[in-house]
Parts: structure tokens; C-alpha cells; sequence
């Protein structure tokens, strides 16, 4: 029982960032309040980055009233694959993915039936708030589905793998996979059960592995040894996850990104409390790496994103 | 940091008013630390008799205030149709008893409760007497000169003097010498050592005391001579032995000089005391020693009663604040809503643990069950949680009158849960089951459930209750912690086990 616990030292002295710290030291202190809704809300993220250039999924369309769900199912009955999320949405929460439809019936990535009625009351209770932190009205967005890279096949079972980048004052600092599984319901959430892959910063490959928060070597479903795995796109990857200091004002940020077929690395959104799991699947604390950007920042050396980006490729290299 | 400083400054104030508030509150109005401390309390009863003669008729008697030793908390009276009035003069308390006209043997009561307290100090500081000059006939005034003299010689202030005369006028060999056999015949000794002391400028009476012993009936009252060296200086001495200071157990019943009981048409007056020593709970004995405090004593205690319940349960929620803020930051329990488990603490408190938990349970599952059907009838979500709390009102209405069928009252304490409460959890209980399947369901609602009952456990502690109830300054002390365990950057119980696999990884 007592050796499945570490002590505090141990973990401290590997750099382990605890939750306590990293709400007190990092979210708090370099996240300002009034910046929360641009990350909070989906669809004001989605307006920043479309000024900013920043590639992300089309807008489909935005749910704003009940009286718009009728309007909005002929709308949607042109798009093949479709992603309905809550702007105000958190931890992945009322996210419906369709991935086709055939003859006015949706199917979920598992392949699962769903109907119009089904995607209209997932509109209303998003509407209503059943998914916004603190239960506030919401607005669901509706965008394309990406259409996921193959590069990835056999490392992700029923879901698109997204890649999150932890971005602290604008540098890359810690990356990872996230690859859904059988278990996770076709969603990228770590705790719903998603495989976690940390990510080397320096090249884009597979560091370690991990599913609920113990080491794995293999994917789960598919078998396929998770050692191999490298993102294609990685310095471009790297350099929209920077950029979104700038886009968001941001300090402790994390990036969700996705890879599609055709356009690329896409910011997916962005996280403004992101989880800490990312040091299991890297097999290595953060704090190192934060302490040394915070040092540089104190020291009031400033940076372009490309240059933060080879800053934390020869830094954080493993 | 300056920033830093000032929160430092503010939890250090906050501690530091929250422990003298509370030191406070014990040392001065002797607020005990634990529940059920007992205290000893002389319960006094005195009898006022007197033939009345047909016409109208006032009976005054003096009454004992708080004194070195003793506090009055509480005082009562009986007597049949008469009149009665409280004159609280500090330098002469009294009852009054008034009638138009009454005829044949009266009798009336006064019940007077004193806390044994040793802390209690004198609340009045009775005026000092004049000095006049008695003269004696002789041959008594010489005899009692020459025994003034005597005593005078041998003693250095008023107090040795008096000791030195009580002395004289005891003596067994005194007793038998014809000085003081002569002047003991002609006045009695109480009122001949006040004369002589009065004769030699140094002020003093007779005072009435009455010796506290436990079960006694129909006791008289003590005389005592009360010297002052000044105005503030004062002693009692004890007329039988000469001992200065108040006897132990005696309880000064008149201390200025004035009558003991005064009675306007009748005769044959007396006063008689019975006494009883009871233990009661402190809590209770101190009750109206504090409600008749200063503002400084700030306390609820001065409510009335029905808001002092009320209260009691609010200022526990602190504790169960407490709790959670402990088990989120430093075990890093995941509960649904933060605040959720000290809700349901509050209902366990009213419903009791055991059928809180079970009407809980099977509420919430009645509930899922429900819920779930609803889910189908594609409802939007504000009437679906509106449809949700008239079934749980249902639920609750079905296993109230089932329980109470079969003869479980317990049961009807049901209805105590706060139906929105319920009815949010089902709807959270709900989607969560949904989108993340039952064990995430069972995961949070246990955490919840686990919290609920660890704050309830705390809320519902005796110890706890009574310091929270009687202490404000608790309320500063747990702000402190929880201002201080807001700045706590270390690692939580349950993330040691998480990392455990990162920390013995080997690079």
C-alpha cells in the first residue's frame, strides 16, 4: 500500500509540478484574469486566431438561440463530418463528433447512430449551459471535422490525435500526443482514458508512454509499439503553438493541435489551466524547464516566436 | 512580494485576533474549553416571614450582589399577590415587596443562583461610614476605654487594632476578667467593637453574611464587622475568632451598613436562607453571566434563542469548508462542485449520518433512474431540472410515507435534504453517467459522499459545536488556515501516488 506513494522530496527533486503550484505559481500568476474568455470561449479564440492568421478548422456555424437549431440541420446535412462543441466548454466536456452521415442518420466516430434529435437537445442543453463552467448560457460551434493525417494510423483508435504543446512566455516547454483510445471513447482526454505520448521538443519523436497515468509501451487497441510514433510538421507545429503567446496574451498556456490531411498543423484550442499529466507521458518534471524560460524572462531577454522556438529546441532537446 | 507581506500581515492578524478573542472569551467570562465541564452553583432560597396586621404592608430586603468569589447569574422570587419591584442600586440592592392590605402570617421567597467563580471580583465598593463618638455611662465607658487602650497598644493600624479588640472581647481568659465582663453586660459585642473602633476614628459595621453549606435549612444569618483603612481598603472580620478576611464558603448578603429586612405593617419579621449546592453544566452556569456582559464580548449570546439555533448551524459551515478545502489541496479529493459536500453535510446534520446516507443514495438512484427516461423525451434542460425537482419531491413524498408505514420515523427526516441540492446532483450525476460512464459517476459521487461525511463528522463533533458556538474568534483562527493553506505550492497526498511511477523512473 505506503510504496505506492513517493515522497514529496523525490518529487520535488526531479521538478515534478504539483496541481497546488501550478495553480498558485503559474496559472494565477502569468494567466491575467480578463484574458480568461478569449480562452474559455471557443468561438473568441476562433476570431483571435482567424486575425491572426492562425490556421484553424472552418467555422461551419454558431447555435445562438434555441430558434437557430431548426435552421442549422439543413446546414448540416451538407457537411459530411461535423464537430459540435460548447463555446465555453472545458475538459472536453458536450463535444458531439460526427464523422458521417447516411440518409439524414449522424454516426459518431464508434460508429454509434445518432438522430436529429439527438444532435438538436445536445444543441439546446449547450444552449443552456450544461456544459459552461459555472452552468453559464452557452453558444455551440459548429466546425469541419478534420480530416486526420494518416501518418497516424494504428497510433489513434476512433478519434483524431491531437498534439498539445505547453507554451510558458511564448516557449515551447513540454509537448505530447494525446491518442485516443477504445476506452476514451474516441475522445484525446488523459483521465477519460487516452493514451499520453510524450513528445521530444527537439525532434518530434516519441519519448514515453503512458495510459492513466502508469507507463504503456504499445497502443492499447491497436497493438502498435508507441516508440515509433513521430509528428510529421513538427517545427511548423512548434511554431503555431509559440505564436499563440502573442495571439493570446497568454503566459502558461496550453495548445491543442491537430495535423489534417490537407492543411496541415491547425490550432484546435487553447487551454488556459492545462492538466499535468503531460510530465508522466514526458517522464520528466517541468519545473526545470520553467524556472530556466522564467530566469531568461527575468534576465529581459525578448524573442521573436521563431527564436523561442530554436531556443527550446536546443534546450529542451532530449 | 510586498504583496506577499500583506498577506502574511493579514493571516497573522487574523490568528492573532481569533486567539485573543477567544483567550478572551475564556479567561474573562470563563467560557470552558470542552463541553460538559461542570460548575458548582449555590442555589439560595430566602424566607421571608412576618405577621401582617391588616393594613397595608411593604417588606424591603436587601439583596446580595456578584462579589470577590461569587457571581449572580440568576434570581427569582415567589410570594402570593404582591407586589414586587428590583431597586439594582449597587449600594443598596433590595426587593421590594408591596401589598394594599393583608392580614395573618406571610411568607415570600427570593431564590438567588451563584456561580462559584473565582475570578469574580467585587462589583460594588460600599461607601465608607462616618465615625460618630459614642459615649458610655460610666462605669462602662471607662472599662471600655481602658480595653481600647489595651488593644491599641499592642496593634500598629486599624486591621491589628480590630484583630486585637475582637481578641480582647473573646479571650477565654478575657472573658473572665470583670473590664470586659462589665461592658459585655451592657452592650453586646458586635455593637461595642464597632462603637470603640468608631471611637478611635477608624471606620467600621456590621455587616451580614451567610456561611454556605450544602442541604442547610432555615439558617440565620453571620454578622460580621467590615473595616475600612480607606476608601478602597476594606476587610471583614470574622466577630467569633478576630480572623481578618472573608471566611471561606460566606457570601456577603449586606454590605452597607443597612438593614437586612425592613418591614412596614407587621411584626415579628425574620429572614431565613436554605441553601443548596448543584452541579450544573458550565456552559450553562456561565450562559447568563455572558449575556449581561459588555459590548466588547462580542458573542451571540445575546440573541434570542431562536436565532442563537440558527447561528449555531451557520457558524459551523466554516468547518466544513474547512474540511474540504483540506481534503481538495492537501489530499486532492475530487468532489462534484466544490462546495456540494458541505451541503450534504449540513443535510446529514439534520437528518442524522445513517439515514442521511441511505435517503441519499436512494433518492439520488430513484432519481438517475428518472432522469435517464427523461433524458429520452428530449426536453430542454431547464424544465428537465424543473421536472427533475418535482420527482425528487415525489421520491421523497413516496419514501416519507413509506418509512412511516412501516414504522420507521427515522425516515420522514428525509425531507430535510434541500431538493435542489438533490436535484442538481441528479442532473450532474446524470450527464456525467452519460458522457463518462458509471465508475466516473460512483468515483465523484463517492468523493462527494466521502467529503460530505468526513465534514459532516467534524461538524457534528461536540467539541467542535461548542467552540465554534461559543467562540467567535474560531471563526478568525479557521480564516487563518484557510488563508494560509491558499498558499500552499506542495505536492497533494494523492499525487504522490500519481507521480510515484515519474519519481522512481531511472534516467
Amino acid at each position: 500500500m505506503l510504496n505506492q506513494f513517493t515522497s514529496p522530496f523525490k518529487l520535488a527533486r526531479k521538478g515534478i509540478m504539483g496541481m497546488n503550484q501550478r495553480n498558485t505559481g503559474y496559472i494565477s500568476r502569468y494567466n491575467p484574469r480578463k484574458l480568461y474568455p478569449l480562452v474559455d470561449n471557443k468561438l473568441k479564440t476562433k476570431i483571435i486566431a482567424q486575425r491572426d492568421d492562425v490556421t484553424i478548422p472552418a467555422l461551419i456555424g454558431v447555435v445562438r438561440t434555441q430558434h437557430d437549431i431548426q435552421s442549422i440541420i439543413p446546414l448540416l446535412h451538407k457537411h459530411p463530418g461535423f464537430v459540435i462543441k460548447p463555446a465555453k466548454g472545458s475538459g472536453g466536456k458536450g463535444i458531439l463528433v460526427i464523422t458521417k452521415q447516411e440518409s439524414g442518420v449522424f454516426f459518431k466516430p464508434s460508429g454509434a447512430p445518432t438522430h436529429e434529435e439527438d444532435v438538436k437537445r445536445h444543441c439546446s442543453n449547450i444552449l443552456a449551459g450544461l456544459f459552461s463552467l459555472g452552468g453559464s448560457p452557452d453558444v455551440a460551434v459548429i466546425e469541419a471535422l478534420i480530416e486526420f493525417d494518416s501518418c497516424f494510423d494504428g497510433f489513434s483508435f476512433e478519434g483524431v490525435p491531437d498534439v498539445r504543446v505547453i507554451v510558458f512566455q511564448g516557449y515551447p516547454v513540454m509537448a505530447m500526443m494525446r491518442l485516443s483510445t477504445a476506452a476514451s471513447d474516441g475522445k484525446a482526454n488523459l483521465h477519460q482514458g487516452a493514451v499520453g505520448v510524450g513528445i521530444d521538443i527537439g525532434s518530434g519523436r516519441a519519448l514515453h508512454a503512458v495510459q492513466f497515468d502508469r507507463p504503456i509501451e504499445k497502443h492499447p487497441d491497436t497493438d502498435r509499439p508507441l516508440k515509433e510514433l513521430i509528428v510529421p510538421h513538427w517545427q511548423r507545429l512548434l511554431e503555431l503553438a509559440s505564436s499563440c503567446y502573442e495571439m493570446s496574451g497568454m503566459g502558461y498556456l496550453g495548445t491543442d493541435m491537430v495535423l489534417d490531411k490537407s492543411n496541415g498543423p491547425m490550432l484546435l484550442e487553447l487551454n488556459a489551466r492545462p492538466g499535468l499529466a503531460i510530465q508522466i507521458a514526458n517522464g520528466e518534471g517541468i519545473l526545470p524547464r520553467l524556472k530556466l524560460v522564467e530566469k531568461m524572462v527575468a534576465e529581459g531577454i525578448e524573442r521573436t516566436p521563431l527564436e523561442r522556438v530554436e531556443f527550446s529546441k536546443t534546450e529542451f532537446s532530449r | 512580494m510586498s504583496s506577499r507581506n500583506i498577506f502574511y500581515f493579514i493571516v497573522t492578524l487574523c490568528m492573532l485576533i481569533g486567539i485573543s478573542m477567544t483567550m478572551y472569551r475564556h479567561v474573562q467570562f470563563e467560557v470552558p474549553w470542552f463541553p460538559g465541564e461542570k460548575r458548582q452553583i449555590w442555589s439560595i432560597e430566602a424566607k421571608v416571614e412576618f405577621d401582617a396586621k391588616g393594613e397595608s404592608v411593604e417588606a424591603v430586603l436587601a439583596l446580595p450582589l456578584t462579589q470577590r468569589g461569587y457571581t449572580r447569574i440568576h434570581e427569582s422570587t415567589a410570594s402570593l399577590a404582591y407586589g414586587l419591584s428590583f431597586v439594582n442600586d449597587q449600594d443598596n440592592p433590595r426587593a421590594i415587596w408591596t401589598k394594599r392590605t393583608a392580614d395573618g402570617h406571610q411568607e415570600m421567597y427570593y431564590k438567588v443562583d451563584f456561580l462559584v467563580d473565582p475570578k469574580a471580583a467585587d462589583i460594588y465598593q460600599p461607601q465608607m461610614p462616618d465615625t460618630p463618638f459614642t459615649e458610655y455611662p460610666e462605669p462602662y465607658f471607662t472599662a471600655a476605654n481602658h480595653l481600647a487602650k489595651q488593644a491599641e497598644e499592642v496593634s500598629a493600624d486599624a486591621y491589628s487594632f480590630t484583630r486585637e479588640l475582637i481578641k480582647a472581647l473573646t479571650d477565654d481568659a478575657a472573658s473572665k476578667s470583670q473590664n470586659t465582663g462589665l461592658i459585655l453586660d451592657y452592650k453586646p459585642k458586635n455593637r461595642l467593637i464597632v462603637d470603640l473602633l468608631n471611637n478611635a476614628d477608624v471606620p467600621a459595621r456590621i455587616v451580614r453574611g451567610l456561611q454556605l453549606e450544602d442541604g442547610r435549612r432555615r439558617q440565620g444569618i453571620t454578622e460580621y464587622i467590615q473595616v475600612f483603612k480607606d476608601e478602597n481598603d476594606w476587610q471583614i472580620f470574622d466577630l467569633s475568632n478576630g480572623i481578618q478576611g472573608r471566611p471561606d464558603n460566606t457570601l456577603l448578603w449586606e454590605y452597607n451598613g443597612n438593614s437586612l429586612l425592613e418591614v412596614v405593617g407587621g411584626k415579628d419579621s425574620q429572614v431565613t436562607f436554605s441553601m443548596l449546592l448543584v452541579e450544573q453544566s458550565a456552559q450553562s452556569a456561565v450562559a447568563p453571566k455572558i449575556s449581561e456582559a459588555d459590548f466588547l464580548n462580542f458573542s451571540i449570546d445575546s440573541l434570542p434563542l431562536e436565532e442563537q439555533a440558527l447561528f449555531k448551524g451557520i457558524l459551523l459551515i466554516p468547518i466544513g469548508v474547512l474540511i474540504v478545502v483540506l481534503l481538495r489541496v492537501l489530499v486532492g479529493l475530487k468532489t462534484s462542485g466544490t462546495f456540494m459536500p458541505v451541503l450534504i453535510a449540513m443535510a446529514f446534520m439534520q437528518t442524522s449520518l445513517m439515514t442521511g446516507l441511505i435517503g441519499f443514495i436512494i433518492v439520488v438512484g430513484t432519481g438517475l433512474v428518472i432522469r435517464g427516461y427523461l433524458s429520452h423525451l428530449n426536453l430542454l434542460l431547464v424544465s428537465r431540472i424543473s421536472a427533475v425537482i418535482i420527482t425528487v419531491i415525489g421520491i421523497i413524498s413516496i419514501f416519507s410515507v413509506m418509512s412511516f408505514k412501516v414504522g420507521l420515523t427515522e425516515g420522514l427526516k428525509i425531507t430535510f435534504f434541500p431538493m435542489i441540492i438533490l436535484s442538481w446532483t441528479i442532473e450532474r450525476m446524470s450527464v456525467l453517467w452519460e458522457e463518462e460512464g458509471p465508475k466516473e459517476v460512483v468515483m465523484q459521487g463517492g468523493g462527494s459522499l466521502l467529503v460530505a461525511v468526513l465534514a459532516f463528522l467534524a461538524m457534528n463533533n461536540d467539541y467542535v459545536r461548542h467552540l465554534t458556538f461559543n467562540f467567535m474568534g474560531v471563526q478568525f483562527i479557521v480564516l487563518g488556515i484557510i488563508l494560509i493553506l491558499g498558499n500552499y505550492t506542495g505536492y497533494r497526498l494523492l499525487e504522490l501516488r500519481r507521480f510515484q511511477p515519474l519519481a522512481n523512473r531511472e534516467d
